[in-house]
C-alpha cells in the first residue's frame, strides 16, 4: 500500500513538472553572402502539410550571407498558432510583408523590416495576392453558394492596405488562382480545381474603376499561374488534366483581351520573369503513366522562342525530388529553385548562379514554394 | 479542402495472465496451451479500467500504440509493434470486421459494455481449428463478446446500465440474456450514445502565446444493437449473432490558426453498418471441425458543405461496401503430442462509391493453411503456411491490379529449459503481407494499381516465468519480456504527385523495428483488503530506412515513442473497488524528420475511479464514479488534434 502511495505521490510530482513547449527557434546556416545591390535579402514561405500548421518562414540575408530558418515564431510569441496552416502566397508592398495563409483562411499582415505581426485579414479559402495603389487584391474559392453547392464561384476580394479590412469583393470564376494587373484591369485566372473533370477554362477580366467582372476570356482547362511581361502580354499556364488534356502555356494579349499564342511544348507549374526571361519549370504528373516529367526552361517573352530547356547546367538537378518553387534576383540574375521533397519532411531551396551553376543550397520548412526579394535588411 | 482531402486520404492468456495462453473464442472449450505472446485484458479487470472503447483498453497492452484524434467521436486505430494500421486484424466473436476500402478499423467505435475479454496476438494466435484469416494479419486483436452463463435455476439475466458524464454524454445500454431450452441460448444487448464531443483545452508556449478553445463539431449519436444465439450440441457448440450500427458524427478537424470563433466546420459522417455471421464447430474423437460464414454491409455518407462552412468544398460521398466470408478449418491428432491443422477461406469484397472516374472494384480472397503442431513436455513447436489468392476486378477494363499468389510462413517454439516449468522461453518467426487497400489501389486521382502488397517479416525471442503462491501477501506474479526485431518493406505510402492536392500511393517505404516489450502483474492479498498490480513497458526504435539520399535516413518513425508504458492497481475491499490507470507515452516526433520544429513532449495521464456495490433485495446495483486525466494535462496525439483534459464518468448498473 505504502509503494502505491509513494508511487502516486511520485507521478503527481511528475505530471506537475511537465514543461510548457517552448517557442521553436529560428536555425541559422551560413551558406555564403554577396551583393545584391539594392536587394537585401529574401523572404521564402513553407507552405506546410495541410492539417499540420506548419506554415513558416524563412530569410535569407545578402550582407550576412546567413540563411534563416523559421524566424516567425520566435519574433511572434504571442501570435496564436504561429503562422498558421498551408502558405499559399507572399508578396511584398510599400513596408509590409504579406502571407496569404489559405487552410488558416488569412492573409497575414507583416512589417516587411521586422516581421512582426501588423494585422490579419480573414478570407475563407483565399489562395493569391496582388496590389494596385492602395489596395490589395486577394483571390478567394469561397464565393456564395448558389442552388448547386457544386457550382460555387470564387471572388477576388479587395483589401484597403491602411485599415486591412475588405472593402468589397467581386464574384469570377470557379476556384480562382494567380493574378496580374495590367493598367486598369485585373486578370485571374480560373482553374475549377474543385469541379473535376468539369474544370473552367477562363480567364476573368476585372474592371479596377467599377470593381465589375467585365470579360471572361476563354483559355484552356485548369488555369493556374499568371505573369505579365514589359509587352502588355500574359503568359497563363494549364495544367490540363492530368490525364489527356497535356499542360501548356498560353499567351493573352491586355490590348485585346484574347488570347494570341498557344505554347504546346511550355508545360508551367511555376514561373518567373526576369527582365526578358521567362523562367519555367514544369512538373507534370499524368494519371496514365503514374509519373512526372520535369523540365527547366527559359522563355524569351519577346520573341516567344524558348531559349534553353537546361537553365540547370551542372547536373543537379537529379537532386530535385519536386521543385517547388523559382526565383530570378533581378539584380544577379542568380536563380532560386525549391525543392518540396516528399512534402511531409524539411525542403531545400538552391541558389544558381546566372550561367546555373549551383553555389549553395539550405534547409528550409516543410513544402518550400514562394520566394520574394527585399530591399531592407530585416532587423 | 483540406479536411476533405484529409478524409479521402485516410479513409479512409488465460484470465488475469498476459503470456499463458488459452483460446479465449470457443471459451467451452479450453484448448492447449499455445505460446505467441499474447495479452489479454477480461471480465472484471476490463469492466474496472476507465475505458468506454476497446481503444481506451488496448492503450494498457506493451507494444501499442493507439492513434487517437481525440474525443468520443475522434478515429482511435491500433499499431502493433510500428507495423502500422492495416496490420492488425481484428476479430469480433472470432470472426474479421473488415474494411476493405482503407483497411483500418476505427476501436473507438467498439464499445466495451459488452465485452468480455480483448486479446492480442503478436504474430498470430495459435489454437488448433482456426481459419485461415487467424493465420493472415501481422499481429491480431479479439473481441470477445459475453457468452450468457446462467447460474443455478435462472433463465434470465438483466442487466440495465446508465452512464454519462463530461462532455454532454449520455450512455444507456441493456443486456438482456434468456435461456431458450436446455442448449440454446440468447443475447441482447443494445446501446446507445450521444455525447457534444465539446471539451476545453489549451495550447500554450513558454512566454508565448496561451489561448483556451473549446472543441466544436465532435459530437457523436451512435446506436448499437446485437443480438446473438448461442447453441450447445453434444462434443461442440455453434453461434448465431446479428450486429448493428448506426451513428452520425461531426469531424472536428484540425486545430490550427483561424480567426477565433468565424468559422464553423462542419462535415459530417454518417455510418450505418450490419453484420450477421455465425460458426459451428464439433469434435469427432481425434478429428475437429470449425465452421463460419459471414455477410457484412457497411453504409458511410460523408457530407462537407460549403452551405454550412464556408471554408470548405463540397463533398457529397457515399460508399458502400459489401462483404462475403466463408471459412472452413479442420484439425487432426495424428498421435497425442502431434496434430495438423487445414484451413480454407474464401472471401468476397466490394467497394461502390460515388466518385468521378470511379472503377467499382470488387475483390476475391482466397486464402489456405496449413498448419502443424508438435507438443512434448518441454518443448513445443508450430509451423504453417498460408497461401493466399487476391484477385480484383473493376468494372473498366484493364482497371483492376494484377492477381497476386503469395505464401507466407511462420515458426513459432516454446521451450521450457529448466526443471521450474514456470519459467518457459518462446520464440517466432512469421512473414506476411496486406494488400493495398481498394482505396489504395482504385481511389479516384490517388490510387495506383501498379502497387505491390506490403510485407512484414517479424522476429521474437522471449521470455516468460509465472509464479503462484497459496501463502503470504503475494498470491501470484506474471512476468514476461520479448525482445524483436521487425521489418516493414514495401511499406505503401502517399507521396505527392505534383501540388498539395495531389498524392498518390507508392511502395516506397523500408522501415526497421526494434523493441522491447515487457509486462509484470500481481496479486496481492492484505487481510481483506485484495491488489491487482498490473506494469507494462515498451522500448521501440522504429526507424525509416527508405531513402539513402535523405537527411532523414534512419529517423524515428512518425508518432512511435522510443519509451512508453502503463501502470494499472485494482484495489477490492468488500463491495468497494478502487482502481488507477496511468498511461505514459514518451517523447516522439511528428515526422521522419526529426526535428525541434517536429519535437512532441511526453505525455502521461492518471485516471481514477471508484465503485461499489449494493445489494437490493436480491438484485445488484452498481455503481462506479470515474474521474479521468486527474491532472488535466494538455497533449495531443496526433498533432493538432488536442486530447481531453479532466473529464469524468458515471456509470449505475442494475442487475436482475
Amino acid at each position: 500500500m505504502k509503494k502505491i502511495l509513494l508511487f502516486l505521490i511520485l507521478l503527481t510530482a511528475l505530471a506537475a513538472c511537465r514543461t510548457i513547449d517552448p517557442i521553436t527557434p529560428s536555425d541559422p546556416t551560413d551558406v555564403g553572402g554577396g551583393d545584391a545591390g539594392d536587394i537585401a535579402g529574401f523572404f521564402l514561405l513553407n507552405e506546410g502539410n495541410m492539417g499540420s500548421n506548419k506554415c513558416t518562414l524563412d530569410y535569407y540575408d545578402y550582407a550576412t550571407g546567413i540563411y534563416h530558418k523559421n524566424i516567425y515564431a520566435e519574433r511572434n510569441p504571442g501570435v496564436v498558432q504561429e503562422l498558421g496552416d498551408v502558405g499559399n502566397d507572399l508578396a511584398i508592398y510599400g513596408s509590409k510583408l504579406w502571407a496569404v495563409v489559405n487552410c488558416s483562411n488569412l492573409v497575414e499582415v507583416m512589417d516587411a523590416a521586422t516581421a512582426r505581426h501588423i494585422g490579419q485579414v480573414s478570407i475563407p479559402n483565399c489562395r493569391y495576392i496582388v496590389f494596385k495603389d492602395r489596395y490589395a487584391y486577394v483571390s478567394s474559392y469561397a464565393g456564395p453558394v448558389e442552388v448547386d453547392p457544386n457550382c460555387r464561384l470564387g471572388y477576388v476580394a479587395r483589401i484597403d492596405t491602411a485599415t486591412l479590412q475588405v472593402v468589397d469583393t467581386c464574384v469570377v470564376g470557379y476556384q480562382p488562382e494567380e493574378m496580374v494587373i495590367a493598367g486598369d484591369k485585373l486578370y485571374v485566372a480560373n482553374s475549377g480545381g474543385y469541379r473535376v473533370p468539369d474544370y473552367d477554362h477562363t480567364v476573368s477580366v476585372i474592371d479596377l474603376a467599377s470593381f465589375k467582372e467585365t470579360q471572361k476570356i476563354d483559355v484552356a482547362p485548369n488555369l493556374h499561374r499568371m505573369e505579365l511581361d514589359a509587352y502588355g502580354k500574359i503568359w497563363v499556364s494549364s495544367r490540363g488534366d492530368y490525364y489527356d488534356i497535356q499542360p501548356m502555356t498560353f499567351i493573352i494579349d491586355t490590348k485585346i483581351d484574347a488570347v494570341v499564342e498557344q505554347m504546346d511544348l511550355l508545360a508551367c507549374s511555376d514561373m518567373t520573369l526576369c527582365g526578358d526571361s521567362l523562367y519555367v519549370y514544369s512538373n507534370a504528373w499524368s494519371y496514365f503513366t503514374q509519373t512526372s516529367d520535369v523540365n527547366y526552361a527559359i522563355v524569351d517573352v519577346k520573341t516567344h522562342q524558348v531559349v534553353t530547356r537546361h537553365f540547370i547546367t551542372d547536373g543537379t538537378e537529379t537532386w530535385f525530388q519536386n521543385p517547388y518553387g523559382i526565383a530570378v534576383n533581378p539584380n544577379t540574375h542568380e536563380i532560386f529553385v525549391t525543392d518540396a521533397r516528399d512534402y511531409i519532411t524539411p525542403g531545400k531551396v538552391y541558389c544558381y548562379s546566372p550561367e546555373g551553376r549551383l553555389k549553395w543550397s539550405a534547409n528550409t520548412g516543410d513544402i518550400p514554394s514562394r520566394i520574394v526579394f527585399t530591399k531592407q535588411s530585416l532587423r | 479542402m483540406i479536411r476533405a482531402l484529409l478524409f479521402l486520404l485516410f479513409l479512409a492468456p488465460p484470465p488475469d495472465s498476459t503470456e499463458v495462453l488459452t483460446e479465449s473464442v470457443v471459451t467451452a472449450f479450453r484448448q492447449p496451451e499455445k505460446i505467441i505472446p499474447a495479452q489479454t485484458l477480461q471480465g472484471e479487470q476490463l469492466e474496472k479500467l476507465n475505458a468506454l472503447s476497446v481503444a481506451d483498453a488496448i492503450r494498457y497492452f506493451s507494444g501499442v500504440q493507439i492513434k487517437d484524434y481525440g474525443g468520443i467521436g475522434g478515429l482511435k486505430t491500433i499499431n502493433v509493434r510500428s507495423m502500422g494500421t492495416q496490420h492488425v486484424g481484428v476479430f469480433y466473436d472470432g470472426i474479421q470486421l473488415g474494411n476493405a476500402q482503407n483497411g483500418q478499423i476505427d476501436l473507438g467505435k467498439y464499445s466495451l459494455e459488452n465485452m468480455e475479454s480483448v486479446t492480442l496476438y503478436n504474430g498470430q494466435k495459435s489454437t488448433s481449428v482456426q481459419s485461415a484469416k487467424d493465420y493472415a494479419s501481422a499481429s491480431a486483436v479479439y473481441l470477445q463478446t459475453r457468452t450468457p452463463v446462467f447460474s443455478g435455476k435462472r433463465r434470465t439475466n438483466l442487466k440495465a446500465t446508465l452512464a454519462g458524464g463530461s462532455f454532454g454524454t449520455i450512455n444507456p445500454s441493456v443486456l438482456w440474456e434468456q435461456k431458450l431450452g436446455s442448449s440454446v441460448s440468447s443475447s441482447f444487448n443494445a446501446e446507445f450514445l450521444y455525447t457534444t464531443g465539446k471539451y476545453k483545452f489549451t495550447y500554450r508556449k513558454r512566454d508565448g502565446y496561451d489561448t483556451t478553445a473549446v472543441r466544436q463539431n465532435g459530437d457523436v449519436r451512435a446506436l448499437r444493437i446485437e443480438e446473438g444465439l448461442f447453441g450447445r450440441i453434444p462434443d461442440g457448440q455453434w453461434r448465431l449473432k446479428f450486429y448493428f450500427y448506426d451513428s452520425e458524427r461531426g469531424y472536428p478537424g484540425a486545430f490550427v490558426r483561424e480567426e477565433p470563433g468565424k468559422f464553423r466546420h462542419e462535415d459530417r459522417q454518417w455510418d450505418t453498418d450490419f453484420f450477421t455471421q455465425g460458426s459451428f464447430y464439433k469434435k469427432w474423437g481425434k478429428y475437429r471441425l470449425n465452421a463460419s460464414f459471414k455477410y457484412a454491409y457497411d453504409y458511410l455518407h460523408y457530407l462537407s458543405d460549403p452551405r454550412l462552412d464556408v471554408s470548405t468544398m463540397y463533398v457529397d460521398n457515399h460508399y458502400r461496401q459489401q462483404e462475403a466470408y466463408l471459412s472452413l478449418a479442420q484439425s487432426y491428432d495424428l498421435f497425442k503430442w502431434w496434430d495438423v491443422d487445414l484451413a480454407a477461406d474464401w472471401q468476397y469484397n466490394t467497394l461502390d462509391a460515388d466518385l468521378v472516374n470511379f472503377v467499382y472494384p470488387s475483390r476475391n480472397t482466397l486464402l489456405a493453411a496449413l498448419s502443424t503442431s508438435l507438443r512434448w513436455s518441454r518443448l513445443k513447436l508450430q509451423g504453417s503456411v498460408l497461401y493466399t489468392f487476391v484477385g480484383d476486378h473493376a468494372r473498366e477494363a484493364g482497371a483492376a491490379a494484377e492477381k497476386r499468389n503469395e505464401w507466407t510462413p511462420t515458426a513459432v517454439l516454446q521451450f521450457i529449459p529448466f526443471r521450474d516449468k514456470n519459467f518457459s522461453l518462446r520464440a517466432f518467426y512469421k512473414r506476411i503481407f496486406r494488400m493495398p487497400t481498394l482505396n489504395d489501389l482504385y481511389y479516384t486521382f490517388i490510387g495506383n494499381k501498379y502497387l505491390k502488397p506490403e510485407f512484414t517479416t517479424q522476429y521474437n525471442v522471449g521470455l516468460t516465468w509465472d509464479k503462484h503462491w497459496t501463502r503470504g501477501i503475494f498470491k501470484k506474479l506474471n512476468t514476461s519480456l520479448d525482445v524483436y526485431y521487425n521489418e516493414v518493406e514495401n511499406k505503401i505510402i502517399a507521396t505527392p504527385a505534383s501540388n498539395q492536392f495531389q498524392w498518390t500511393m507508392v511502395n516506397l517505404g523500408l522501415v526497421r523495428i526494434r523493441g522491447i516489450d515487457a509486462a509484470v502483474s500481481t496479486s496481492l492479498a492484505l487481510g481483506p483488503v485484495s491488489a491487482d498490480l498490473r506494469l507494462t513497458y515498451t522500448f521501440q526504435k522504429a526507424q525509416d530506412f527508405t531513402d539513402p539520399e535523405s537527411p532523414w535516413y534512419g529517423g524515428q518513425i512518425p508518432y512511435i515513442p522510443w519509451h512508453s508504458g502503463s501502470f494499472t492497481a485494482g484495489l477490492d475491499y468488500g463491495r468497494w473497488h478502487l482502481n488507477y490507470s496511468f498511461i505514459y507515452t514518451g517523447e516522439r516526433y511528428e515526422s521522419v524528420a526529426n526535428i525541434p520544429e517536429n519535437y512532441a513532449q511526453p505525455w502521461y495521464t492518471s485516471d481514477l475511479s471508484l465503485s461499489r456495490s449494493f445489494a437490493l433485495g436480491g438484485h445488484e446495483l452498481r455503481g462506479t464514479l470515474e474521474v479521468n486525466n486527474i491532472f488535466n494535462q494538455q497533449y495531443e496525439v496526433v498533432q493538432c488534434y488536442p486530447m481531453p483534459g479532466t473529464n469524468f464518468r458515471l456509470i449505475l448498473s442494475f442487475l436482475l
